[in-house]
């Protein structure tokens, strides 16, 4: 069953290495996206229609202007429009956010599929990555450690926020209107301006996911570009409890898992890996039902939420 | 009203005091506070009361601003000035604690106290801010941990906590609203004994809105009753005994009495017994253990606790709505599940707390509600298949001329009635017919003297004609006023147990507080 392929099997450990960290980005950016909005007491499930939105607009904007970073820009300004739409809508009374964002998820597909279709042909320019494994002579090791910017970038952005939520004042601010309205209201904040502005930048980080999506991996826009990170990063912030480095740990494991299926054939194991390449829903599933339970309640969840009242 | 701008601000740590003058709030037609005026010098401890809905919580609105009055003013120090908004009633040093906590669960202490300032820097400087807070408490006569969640602190705890955040944004009047109502006896002589001596070294000036005597007379130097949004009477305390005081609060309204207390047969017949019952609480982080507890007929069990200590879950448990992991529950001898089929074999009802939520379907109206227990059985037996209004309605009329509810319409929302009245509405459901076993949360809470007193005769009745009740409540009053045997409940378990006629209310307040 076996082929050679120069490192053997030590082959599937590096690619799935390697995959974690390619497969991961755009889960750590939209679920590090996620746990700003949730954490501010609100649930943004439109955040795939960003996604893919995010996606054409960065590919389109780096067609046209040959500037990949000029891209993500695009589509963080485009995610936090969609993010703006979904705080404004959610400010009023007796709207529910999960509908809003089912909605908006919808529209969000629907509109990059449509202002998309002159893009699915052109060749963007694609974003850098890093060359770290030059020390290494063998290829399999050196493809391995090339590692993309905006991977790091997301690293440290987790670590920036978890600084953030504990010692910034628009951290603490964050955590006062996602725990509890009232308190908010009797300090004087408003809510809903916290979450209009926390949904926005929710939904610009979103947009970088997808903006890593068409200009990175697999570095093309087409209608099926994203197979459902931007719903699943949902999942993953409340299986991190609401850590950003929780979150970005959670990223790299389902990336991790989503290796396995192909690390697996490229060592030429030919059949049943398509088994594994669901490992990564598998996983969420195991994980939620693991971590949930009918008799107690979350532990640090928001007070605010929909989902946790 | 004249704005005065001018108005020194007073120091943080030095008492004001307060002066309302001819307060009236009208809210369209209805007068909620006619022509109110208290005088609350500087360093004093002063007590307002009043049943609900005597105008207690629209006056303590209009003096910090969330209320602004029809006529009449408020002076601080001596000087009217006009207060616009709680914010403005903080920029003169008026502050409140709310009867809930406004804390943020989540926030360790520290966090709380600080985002609470008007000016937070951009990035907090936690050393600085730690060394800062340290030296605050120094001066503080409440030792707190700051370091850990609210979330974590007991009742008391945080009470103090509150307190505490409103000396730290340097408040020198402060209103309390039921400052005592989650707390135990022990912890509530506390908290008072040091807020007292804070008012007696002219540090802070003290409104506190409360419903116990006692503290009213312990703590505090004077008092002010409203009745009905009308002055009732006021005066120091010194003068005034317990009985002037309640007649002041009620007027001549008449009480209904408890029956006289039957004795507990000597072989009456255990209704309830459970034992062994081991349960998740709704952190998963404890369990509660409940080895033995047996109520007979024609008794009344009470269960004291400070809140959260597993009464609740106890309850779930017994209304089927939290499966416990071992152990075994049996009515009348017959193991029992709280199924619909075993509650009815049974005759066992259930009053939950918060009975709008937990027993009712709020946007149902008055008559579904009350056919809850019967709406599915046919007049002579057996199941039935279609609704029969007529007698639904028929029965739901009967039921609210006997309970007294008062509700616009048969047919009106639940909703719409007032927490005492959805309390007899349940109660009304739930005792009527043959009650074998009644459990019943906290059935008081939060009601005026009149449906408490009324309330309380309906169970003592039920009691006296056979009925095993168990009662959870946090009110020792009404516990030690009603039950047969007395039961505290702390870190999920039955701690102790005496007879409620030679309770000593230390002892089991110290069992409450988890020393034993």
């Amino acid at each position: 069953m076996m082929e050679e392929t120069g490192i053997g099997i030590w082959g599937v450990p590096l690619a799935i290495f390697a995959g974690a960290i390619r497969v991961s980005t755009p889960f750590i950016f939209v679920s590090l996206g996620e746990s700003i909005t949730e954490r501010s007491g609100r649930i943004n499930l439109g955040l795939e229609g960003t996604l893919v939105f995010g996606a054409m607009t960065a590919y389109a904007i780096a067609v046209m202007s040959n500037s990949p970073w000029l891209g993500v820009l695009a589509a963080m300004a485009t995610g936090a429009v969609f993010g703006l739409i979904h705080g404004w809508i959610c400010k009023f009374p007796k709207v529910n956010d999960i509908a809003i964002g089912i909605a908006m998820m919808q529209f969000g597909l629907g509109l990059a599929f449509f202002l998309g279709k002159p893009f699915i042909q052109p060749v963007a320019p694609h974003l850098p990555s890093i060359p770290l494994g030059g020390w290494s002579d063998l290829p399999q090791i050196q493809s391995a450690l090339n590692i993309n910017v905006l991977f790091i970038i997301g690293a440290l952005l987790s670590v920036a926020l978890w600084w953030a939520f504990k010692n910034t004042r628009v951290g603490l601010i964050l955590r006062v209107v996602g725990d509890s309205s009232d308190a908010a209201r009797a300090m004087g904040l408003n809510p809903d301006s916290v979450r209009l502005l926390a949904t926005a930048v929710g939904g610009s980080l979103a947009a970088v996911g997808g903006a890593y999506l068409s200009l990175f991996y697999p570095g093309s826009w087409n209608e099926g570009i994203s197979s459902g990170q931007g719903l699943m990063a949902v999942a993953l912030v409340i299986f991190a409890r609401w850590n950003p480095i929780g979150c970005f740990l959670a990223a790299l494991l389902f990336g991790g898992a989503g290796a396995l299926g192909p690390a697996l054939q490229s060592v030429g194991v030919t059949q049943g890996y398509y088994l594994f390449y669901a490992a990564p829903y598998v996983l969420t599933l195991v994980i939620l039902v693991a971590t949930s339970s009918p008799t107690r309640s979350l532990a640090g969840a928001p007070g605010a939420l929909s989902i946790t009242k | 009203m004249i704005q005065v701008r001018d108005t020194p601000l007073p120091q943080a740590g030095k008492a004001v005091g307060i002066q309302t003058i001819g307060m009236t709030m009208r809210f369209g037609s209805f007068t909620a506070l006619d022509n109110v005026s208290i005088d609350i010098p500087a360093g004093t401890f002063h007590a307002l009361l009043g049943e609900n809905g005597a105008g207690k919580s629209t006056l303590v609105k209009c003096i910090m601003g969330f209320y602004h009055q029809t006529s009449g003013s408020l002076s601080v120090d001596g000087r009217e000035i006009a207060v616009q908004s709680p914010r403005d009633a903080a920029t003169y040093g008026l502050g409140m604690v709310y009867q809930q906590f406004t804390l943020v669960p989540s926030l360790t202490g520290a966090e709380n106290l600080v985002i609470n300032r008007t000016h937070v820097p951009a990035v907090i400087n936690w050393a600085k801010e730690r060394k800062d807070l340290a030296a605050f408490m120094e001066r503080m006569p409440f030792k707190i941990p700051l370091d850990r969640p609210v979330s974590e602190l007991a009742a008391g705890e945080k009470q103090k906590l509150e307190i505490v955040k409103q000396l730290y944004l340097g408040r020198s009047f402060l209103i309390l609203d039921e400052p005592t109502s989650v707390l135990t006896p022990a912890e509530a002589d506390e908290m008072l004994g040091l807020v007292r001596g804070m008012t007696e070294r002219g540090e802070l000036t003290v409104l506190m809105i409360s419903h116990k005597f006692h503290e009213v007379t312990k703590f505090t130097d004077a008092v002010t009753v409203l009745r009905r949004g009308k002055m009732a009477g006021s005066g120091l305390v010194k003068d005034l005994s317990t009985k002037d005081m309640a007649a002041m609060m009620i007027g001549d309204v008449k009480l209904a009495e408890l029956d006289t207390r039957l004795p507990v047969p000597a072989d009456a017949r255990p209704i309830l017994v459970v034992s062994d019952i081991k349960a998740p609480d709704r952190t998963g982080l404890k369990m509660i253990d409940i080895g033995n507890l047996t109520v007979h007929a024609g008794e009344i069990v009470g269960i004291a606790g400070i809140s959260g200590n597993g009464q609740k879950e106890l309850a779930e448990v017994l209304a089927g709505q939290r499966p416990p992991e071992a152990g075994s529950i049996t009515v009348k001898g017959s193991l029992y599940g709280a199924t619909r089929q075993e509650t009815r074999i049974n005759n066992v009802r259930f009053i939950p707390e918060e009975p709008l939520n937990n027993a009712c379907a709020p946007k149902m109206t008055v008559t579904e509600n009350l056919a809850f227990r019967t709406f599915d059985l046919k007049k002579q037996g057996g199941e039935a298949l279609w609704l029969d209004m007529k007698s639904m309605r028929k029965r739901a009329a009967s039921l609210i001329s006997d309970f007294k509810v008062k509700t616009a319409s048969h047919s009106s929302p639940i909703a719409s009635l007032s927490g005492g009245n959805v309390q007899r509405a349940v109660l009304a459901r739930e005792l009527t017919g043959d009650v074998d076993l009644l459990i019943v949360s906290n059935p008081c809470f939060g009601l005026d003297f009149s449906a408490v007193a009324e309330i309380r005769a309906r169970i003592m009745k039920a009691r006296n004609s056979g009925t095993a009740v168990l009662l959870l409540s946090e009110d020792l009053d009404e516990l030690l006023e009603m039950s047969d045997r007395i039961m505290v409940m702390s870190d999920g378990k039955l701690v102790y147990e005496t007879p409620a006629l030679s309770a000593d209310i230390s002892v089991i307040g110290a069992h409450m507080a988890g020393h034993h």
